[in-house]
């Protein structure tokens, strides 16, 4: 900590090996206090195995790690005081009612049964499932059960907060309601560990990205940084019928005298640009050639081009292993 | 709660969320008796929500009395009435035996459940878990044991150890129940679905209750099943409850039970132990 900023989490080396199979196969994090730090990936990157041996659920196969100061192996117990997992599966009791649940976690914290409860309501009413309280789990939609899930990771406020892929699943606005309270849990002083395969939602909460793959990092930064690793500025361009894109990828490439990639949208096309010369004249010769485009714009390349930059693949291609199955 | 908050739904970050999330109480560590009770408790609401699984405590023991009693009491003993009284603590002893497989399945449930994930980062002693779930165990043993005292009562079953004798019977059972559910919590460790393992605890158990002399003397039998029905523990804890019940019972039929649940529990508890702390 020389340079006098805070460390919520540090890790030097992790390595987690199941059997054969190598998930995690040496990662350095340094995790800052008070921020949302994202682990990006495709499945099977060895994000979700990385959070759970910070979590202390799992044990690392070699290397250290350490929550504000405490071992997660030797130091174990004191670590569990201070973080708390939001599982990528629903980790709360689905036979029970929703204030059972929060009852259930706060007693199990140490607190009494009528302190338990009172802040189990206080968190119930807080997250909107004030009228769901005294129903079972089982019947809540799938942004209620996230939001329960959530607040019951928070009966006692952790210092860290893990939340593995929390909006998977989700539909749009239940994914603003998780991102609003990921940002008011920030904001309040708690440091949250977020894994996601989801580009824009590590770009939308996280200050800083580990962009994870095979099991080790591949980069690492602001999303600013990682933007601005894979250069100046990015022409984006979306054909109107995806079976012009060859065409248009032909014309381009001759205008702007670069190499023009294919985004994963049989229409998108993009390419990193050093100047602006050039580009009116790409766009006439596309208007000449009568390509209609939906979108021609100039701008900070997006994460999923950073991943295509990085890995020379797309962030949506799924490796083999399926480590979500395995940590499960 | 007030009418005009429109916020109820969403919880757009207002008031109430800052209240809630700013709260950095941190109350002591729970100890384990505390947080054992609490597992207790859980699952006693959880057979409060789903009670259909009460159905086969409570339908299989009444239909195995109904059965047996009438069936063959006639031809086993000369009246169904006589029967029962002899049938009656090895139906007990069947019954409880036969649900310390739900130990086992409802555990096996849990491990694969986010909601275990969640325990086992939180700092509670561990142990607490699967010492909770056996008050559940012991909520389900009670209830059966009613069911199948009630029903025998009805048809005629009058102990001469009366009402301290039965339930001393009741205790020894229960103590042995405890003992074998070690091994089904071991099982479920590794088994990959509750029904797997239901399956294989019925085939072992079904075999070891009825080659017993739970049902009829073992007298009449080929002397080879004589021999596996004489160090079968069914024997040993039916020959012990029904002396309980029947106040007959000599300190040696209770003592064999007592060690055997001993040496199970002393061989399965530790084993099941290592298993559990080093499960991922």
């Amino acid at each position: 900590m020389s340079s006098g900023k805070l460390l919520a989490i540090e890790v030097k080396n992790l390595v987690k090996t199941f059997g054969e199979t190598q998930a995690v196969r040496g990662v350095d994090l340094q995790v800052p206090a008070g921020a949302v730090y994202g682990l990006l990936g495709p499945n099977g990157a060895g994000k979700t195995t990385t959070a759970r041996m910070l979590a202390t659920l799992t044990r690392p196969t070699s290397g250290a790690a350490r929550v504000f100061g405490h071992d997660i192996v030797a130091e174990a117990d004191t670590v569990r005081s201070i973080v708390s997992m939001t599982g990528q599966f629903a980790s709360v009791d689905e036979d029970l009612t929703g204030i059972e649940n929060m009852v259930l976690l706060g007693r199990l914290l140490g607190f009494g049964w009528s302190e338990a409860r009172e802040r189990g309501e206080e968190l119930i009413d807080a997250f909107g499932l004030g009228d769901a309280a005294n129903r079972q789990v089982k019947t809540y939609s799938g942004g209620m059960r996230r939001r329960l899930d959530i607040a019951a990771s928070i009966v006692v406020t952790p210092e860290v907060l893990f939340l593995d892929e929390p909006t998977t699943g989700l539909d749009p606005r239940s994914r603003n309601e998780v991102w609003d309270i990921v940002r008011a849990l920030v904001a309040t002083g708690t440091t949250v560990l977020l894994t996601t395969q989801y580009l824009d939602e590590a770009d939308q909460l996280a200050d800083r990205i580990a962009v994870i793959d095979h099991g080790k990092v591949i980069a690492e930064g602001t999303p600013g940084e990682l933007k601005a690793s894979v250069g100046a500025g990015t022409l984006h361009v979306r054909v109107r019928e995806p079976e012009h894109r060859p065409a248009a990828q032909g014309i381009l490439a001759q205008a702007l005298g670069v190499d023009i990639e294919l985004g994963t949208d049989p229409s998108a096309l993009f390419a990193r640009v050093e100047n602006t010369g050039g580009i009116s004249a790409a766009f006439d010769q596309l208007s000449r050639r009568e390509i209609d485009v939906s979108e021609f714009s100039l701008g900070q390349p997006s994460l999923d081009e950073v991943f295509l930059t990085l890995t020379g693949r797309p962030a949506e291609d799924q490796d083999a292993q399926d480590e979500t199955e395995e940590a499960a | 709660m007030t009418t005009a908050s429109p916020a109820q739904e969403i919880p757009r970050v207002n008031g109430r969320l800052r209240t809630a999330l700013s709260s950095r109480t941190r109350p002591p560590r729970a100890n384990a008796l505390s947080s054992t009770i609490t597992f207790g408790w859980r699952a006693i609401l959880k057979i409060k929500h789903v009670p259909e699984q009460l159905f086969d405590v409570t339908m299989f023991p009444i239909m195995f009395v109904l059965m047996f009693t009438y069936l063959f009491g006639g031809a086993l003993a000369g009246s169904p009435r006589d029967y029962l009284q002899f049938l009656a603590p090895g139906i007990l002893v069947q019954t409880i035996i036969m649900i310390t497989m739900y130990t086992g399945m409802v555990l096996n449930n849990d491990l694969k459940k986010g909601i275990f994930d969640r325990f086992r980062a939180m700092p509670v002693w561990r142990a607490s878990f699967l010492a909770g779930a056996m008050l559940g165990d012991a909520l389900r043993y009670l209830m059966a044991s009613a069911v199948v005292l009630t029903v025998a009562f009805i048809l005629g079953f009058r102990p001469d150890g009366g009402v301290i004798g039965v339930a001393l019977g009741v205790l020894l059972v229960m103590v042995f129940a405890f003992a074998i559910s070690w091994i089904w919590t071991m099982l479920s460790m590794f088994m990959r679905t509750p029904e797997s393992l239901m399956y294989g605890s019925f085939m072992f158990l079904f075999p070891l209750t009825f080659i017993s002399n739970i049902f009829v003397d073992p007298e009449t039998m080929p002397s080879w099943l004589q021999s596996f029905v004489d160090v079968n523990p069914m024997t040993f804890l039916t020959t012990a409850t029904r002396g309980l019940m029947h106040g007959e019972a000599s300190a040696g039929d209770i003592g064999i039970v007592l060690i055997s649940s001993a040496i199970i529990v002393a061989i399965f508890a530790p084993l099941t132990m290592y298993i559990y702390n080093r499960k991922e």
